[in-house]
């Protein structure tokens, strides 16, 4: 029942990301190209998910406990702004940047079979490998801090 | 290949051929009720760099909580198909870089969201959905980078088309 309900938010995302044309790298760069031709899109992308999410999370949080198998919700702690997080999502940012690809187009654009998704995607997996590595010398802070 | 010889163009103009603002919209209800279905049902983030990055060496996920990452990963492998049999149009993702640059785009990408603890879906959505500081300040730094490296790319070194 949990796999199922996973399986569906992943459904459901991976079809948003399709509709919304977050797949599309050039709608992605065209979004961050504040100097050019600029395409407003990603942000009723980024309104209309925040606008249902935020009222998921606020119903979540008031319950306190998962609708299957009433667990405590598994929410990061409440941490203070540090520099690795500034510099990890530097890096992301440049990297999304480059290829207009961020980690869920990429692995929809992965069963699309488009080549490009597939380079990206194969290369950010070795990525996520490489920093466990780097980052398993400080074990507390290793993992999924925040998502 | 001076990156500051080349001033742009013009001061933001907007892109109305490529403007959907429909498919934007309804895409991204889509996304924030894949994010509310998720912590709702399972108590879980829908931060897709977390949840793929666990499952790789070194990414800590325990045996007992790698069926769930999984299966949200097949649902996200699945949406193609859905989408196509649905009617909904489904290109091909192009990006606009060769090879050597994607491969470091990758890189890039997968190293800063584990160092950085979350990607688009799990700060820029979830994070800010919660109200949580340290999302807020990842979103706008990775949007900002992004912004300045599309800007060095197109109008700097003009390797873009």
């Amino acid at each position: 029942m949990r796999s199922l309900a996973a399986f569906f938010a992943g459904l459901t995302l991976g079809v948003g990301l399709i509709v919304s044309g977050m797949i599309s790298p050039a709608k992605v760069i065209g979004f961050l190209d504040l100097a050019g031709l600029w395409d407003p899109s990603l942000g009723f992308v980024m309104g209309g998910a925040l606008l249902v999410s935020a009222a998921g999370f606020a119903w979540a949080q008031r319950r306190g406990r998962s609708a299957l198998g009433d667990e405590p919700l598994v929410l990061p702690a409440r941490s203070p702004v540090d520099r690795r997080l500034l510099v990890g999502a530097a890096l992301f940012g440049v990297g999304w940047g480059i290829g207009g690809f961020c980690p869920g187009p990429g692995l929809v654009g992965v069963a699309i079979l488009s080549a490009d998704a597939i380079v990206f995607t194969l290369a950010m997996l070795v990525g996520m490998a490489l920093a466990h590595r780097g980052l398993g010398r400080e074990p507390s802070v290793r993992g999924d801090r925040d998502a | 290949m001076g990156i500051l010889t080349s001033l742009p163009e013009s001061t933001m103009t907007i892109d109305w051929a490529n403007f959907t603002p429909g498919g934007a919209l309804i895409g991204g209800l889509l996304i924030g009720f894949a994010a509310a279905f998720l912590v709702i049902t399972l108590g879980r983030v829908a931060g897709i760099s977390g949840i793929v990055g666990a499952l790789l060496p070194g990414g800590g996920a325990r045996s007992g909580d790698r069926g769930w990452r999984v299966a949200f990963v097949l649902g996200l492998l699945a949406a193609p198909g859905l989408a196509a049999l649905s009617g909904i149009a489904v290109p091909v993702p192009v990006a606009p870089v060769d090879w050597p640059w994607l491969i470091a785009a990758g890189l890039l990408v997968g190293v800063g969201t584990r160092v950085g603890s979350g990607c688009t879906s799990g700060h820029g959505v979830c994070g800010l959905s919660r109200g949580s500081v340290r999302s807020l300040a990842a979103t706008l730094t990775f949007m900002g980078t992004g912004i300045v490296t599309v800007w060095i790319l197109e109008h700097g070194l003009r390797v873009m088309p």
